[in-house]
């Protein structure tokens, strides 16, 4: 379980997250949506420490990530970020087996070897792992990095954009995955994600900030609804059920 | 065209003045007709310094489209360094021993011009470089000359190091009085050419685009300038050794203080500002401090520190 | 695989000896083997003793350039394009005046304090900087050694030592004797070190976020980056003296075959640093024979032309 308490944070002169109070549960998919600028990102980072909090807590399992060492929480939170643009010269599998560096340190054993091959496959990386990363695709860069973090392994898995990059056939693949993977093997994730349409087919739960507040939360029927996006996003969309799923059309 | 910036001449002109009266005139010891001789070459040779760099760089601004990179920077001054090695090199070995003085000079400035544009044309014409490549790749080149010409000099002479030291390091101390009657009537040639190119200048200025539109030949004019450029630097290099910050710290003090920024103005106060700064120095740690060659160090400090600061700010913006 | 580490090996070994027996005093394998005293002399106390420090200092210098560039997360950092160089030759400077009598390791000790700051400061610096612009940051490492570059020349001119810094800033090894080159042996101990945190090092090239997400102390392992790095310049700095861009240009040539996964590529950075600095005094040391040709400025000139080449070379996405 996450629980979040009295979270702020401010970036300069500005406050970026008032207050910020919630509790989730194990396991599913979580997405948190909301305008450019609410936050969204801000609360990723300081969630997986990557920034300090200014006030309040953050507990992952009852872990305090202002208490707990570092490399004791590498192996129960893993976080990608929106940019990474790196310049090092590593090959597929040679990043995603950085991604077991938490639990070989240094040492990579043959489970750390099969569990990087597990994923390799899983990102359909298989037939570039010993390609450069500089040289290969926004899109491929981006499965590459996913799957270091899977290879992770962590209870909880904070993913910024995940699909930036990404066409139509690997975004949708890669949030299959992603469910599977929340499913069957008991992970927590939490996503930063755009495209409200992914949220709506994959998301067990959602969090809507804005302005640095959460404004609602809960599950599909409570967030997704006309008025409530309309308090979001400031937009009108209509809502149709296709497939038993929610579409949002915010097109026109 | 001088209203608005009379004040800053004036004063500049008179602090310049000064430094020059007391350069010339202070604590003179013993006979005053052999001091004035002596302190008013090591004079001339100090103000034709000045005013070459300072024109040379801001019209190198011009030309390249930038305040960031100099003549200097570029490593053009290690070039002509080079330059002077390899045709001792050469001359040395076909004993071409009666090539002296003016036509050893003028040789040496044709192979000058003549390299200076190839280079010119091959980093900037070809290709849209970024300003920081070009630094960069300037002042990796001028490492590179600088250790090419340790290289020959070692081929030709392993056993004096000295000559070397005092080509590849500046000091207004051993300045080369002796190249006075070549330097000044080229340094005021050219002075006389960006005379009658001032108006293009402000044009240049605009941009390739603008200048082709309003009927300027772009690149006729671009390469006059360079020849110009190459002349200054090859002149002050001769004169005095390298120094490669000192452009670029008066150029942008002139652009500080300039307030009608066209080029006439522009060049006027940035080699009053070289003056002052060159005149001004000497005679401070010269006379005064009574510290010996330090000048160029704490100029190629101050500049160093300059450089730092405006690359800095330039991004911020 | 065996195939390769052989030629390696062998090509190392030919290297050596060939430095071993090039140079003015009369050195030949058969005397050698003969047994002679005066042969054993020259080989004992100056052939191998150089040849040795040839190699250490390639290939620290090599190592130090990489771990440099994971720090700064720029592939154009090495210790004369970082300010370090210069700042350690500055710290000998420093030490040579205040205390003169005191013993190089102390000289040294002093230097590594003054490259440790010098290399903090850049990347203090470099805090300042855009990352979309990786070539500011050479440039700026490049000034940063130049403007301490002239404070060191301003205190020596005052000091009357321009002779002593212009050796050590004309790096050379033709003044290695026996007893006077055995502290480099240090930039092999601090070498290993390196290697340890091999992985560590890969790990902070790939970003502060990375790093922390997998659970290092990324201000920790920077730290001790830079001190390995400032140490290893200090004593080559002391010893030989500054050699540019061998930090440059090795690790961005082995990273092309092998890429930057450090654990693999380090041996192969430091073998061919070693390598490569032998070949560079070896010429040094044909090319004007009796005479010599310092390595500074036989890596002078190629290690420039080398960068210029790395440069436009890739002016298309700049």
């Amino acid at each position: 379980m996450i629980e979040i308490k009295n979270l702020s944070k401010s970036l300069g002169n500005k406050q970026v997250l008032k207050d910020i109070a919630f509790n989730l549960p194990k396991g599913g998919i979580s997405s948190i949506i909301g305008p450019n600028g609410a936050g969204k990102s801000t609360l990723l980072c300081l969630m997986a420490r990557l920034l300090s909090l200014d006030s309040g807590s953050v507990a992952f399992d009852g872990l305090d990530i202002a208490k707990t060492r570092d490399d004791t929480l590498a192996k129960k939170i893993s976080i990608l970020t929106q940019s990474n643009a790196i310049s090092s010269r590593l090959s597929v599998e040679q990043l995603v087996m950085f991604g077991r560096f938490p639990h070989h340190r240094g040492r990579p054993r043959l489970a750390d070897e099969e569990f990087v091959t597990i994923m390799l496959e899983l990102m359909e990386l298989t037939d570039i792992r010993f390609d450069f990363i500089d040289e290969l695709s926004g899109g491929q860069q981006q499965r590459a990095f996913i799957a270091m973090i899977l290879a992770q392994d962590t209870d909880y898995i904070l993913l910024d954009e995940p699909l930036n990059n990404l066409d139509m056939k690997h975004a949708r693949n890669i949030m299959k995955t992603l469910k599977d993977v929340a499913d069957n093997m008991n992970k927590t994730i939490i996503l930063v994600i755009h495209d409200i349409n992914f949220a709506a087919h994959y998301s067990d739960y959602f969090i809507g900030l804005k302005q640095g507040e959460i404004i609602v939360r809960g599950d599909v029927d409570t967030v997704l609804t006309q008025s409530q996006i309309k308090l979001i996003y400031d937009i009108d969309v209509s809502i149709n059920i296709i497939n038993n799923k929610k579409h949002i059309f915010y097109y026109s | 065209m001088f209203k608005s910036d009379r004040n800053t001449l004036i004063s500049l002109g008179l602090l310049s003045i000064t430094f020059i009266i007391l350069f010339l005139t202070y604590n003179v010891g013993g006979s005053w007709s052999f001091a004035l001789a002596f302190r008013g070459k090591k004079l001339v040779v100090l103000v034709l310094i000045a005013i070459a760099i300072a024109t040379s760089t801001i019209l190198f601004h011009t030309a390249t489209q930038n305040r960031i990179i100099t003549p200097s920077i570029m490593g053009f001054d290690a070039l002509f360094i080079f330059i002077q090695t390899v045709l001792l090199f050469f001359m040395g070995a076909i004993q071409f021993i009666s090539f002296e003085g003016i036509a050893k000079f003028l040789v040496e400035m044709g192979v000058m011009v003549s390299v200076f544009l190839a280079m010119f044309y091959w980093l900037f014409l070809r290709g849209n470089r970024s300003v920081y490549l070009l630094a960069l790749t300037g002042i990796i080149l001028g490492i590179f000359f600088r250790s090419l010409v340790n290289f020959i000099f070692r081929i030709l002479d392993p056993n004096s190091f000295a000559v070397l030291q005092s080509e590849l390091f500046s000091s207004f101390n051993a300045v080369e009085t002796n190249l006075i009657f070549i330097a000044a009537p080229m340094i005021i040639a050219c002075l006389f050419f960006v005379y009658l190119l001032r108006y293009k200048l402000e044009i240049i200025a605009l941009g390739k685009n603008t200048a082709v539109a309003l009927g300027v030949n772009y690149r006729a004019t671009v390469f006059a300038m360079l020849a110009i450029i190459a002349i200054l630097v090859a002149v002050s290099t001769a004169l005095v050794g390298p120094i490669t910050f000192f452009g670029l710290l008066v150029s942008h003090l002139a652009y500080q203080i300039t307030k009608h920024q066209n080029h006439l103005n522009l060049i006027i106060i940035s080699s009053l500002i070289a003056i002052c700064t060159l005149v001004g120095g000497q005679f401070i740690f010269e006379k005064l401090l009574n510290m010996q060659a330090t000048l160029s160090i704490v100029i190629e400090c101050i500049g160093g520190i300059t450089f730092l600061l405006i690359l800095m700010r330039a991004h911020k913006k | 695989m065996l195939l390769k580490y052989t030629l390696a090996l062998i090509s190392i070994l030919i290297l050596f000896t060939t430095s071993l027996f090039v140079g003015v005093g009369e050195l030949n394998i058969s005397g050698y083997l003969n047994g002679s005293h005066e042969q054993e002399l020259i080989m004992l106390a100056s052939r191998l003793p150089r040849s040795f420090a040839v190699v250490l200092t390639g290939s620290a210098l090599a190592i130090v350039g990489v771990i440099m560039q994971k720090v700064a997360h720029n592939k154009f950092v090495e210790p004369t394009t970082a300010g370090t160089m210069d700042s350690a030759a500055l710290g000998i400077l420093v030490a040579s005046i205040l205390m003169p009598q005191s013993s190089l390791m102390a000289k040294m000790l002093v230097a590594t304090g003054f490259s440790l700051v010098g290399s903090w400061v850049f990347l203090r610096i470099l805090k300042h900087l855009p990352i979309t612009n990786p070539l500011l940051v050479p440039l700026v490492g490049i000034m940063l050694g130049g403007v301490i570059g002239s404070v060191a020349g301003f205190i020596a001119y005052e000091a009357d030592l321009i002779q002593y810094l212009s050796i050590w800033i004309s790096g050379d090894f033709s003044g290695i004797l026996r007893g006077r080159y055995e502290m480099l042996w240090l930039t092999f101990g601090l070498s290993i070190g390196a290697y340890l945190i091999a992985d560590q090092l890969t790990i902070i090239g790939m970003g502060k976020n990375i790093s922390l997400n997998l659970g290092l102390n990324y201000r920790a392992i920077t730290s001790l980056g830079l001190i390995i790095v400032s140490m290893v310049t200090a004593i080559i700095v002391a010893t030989v003296g500054m050699i540019p861009f061998i930090g440059l240009i090795i690790p961005n040539l082995v990273n092309r075959f092998v890429g930057d996964d450090l654990r693999q590529a380090l041996p192969i950075i430091a073998y061919v640093g070693g390598c490569l600095t032998l070949l560079c005094d070896i010429a040094g040391r044909l090319i004007i024979f009796p005479y010599e040709v310092p390595v500074s400025t036989i890596v002078g000139v190629t290690g420039s032309l080398a960068f210029i080449f790395l440069l436009l070379k890739r002016d298309t996405n700049v």
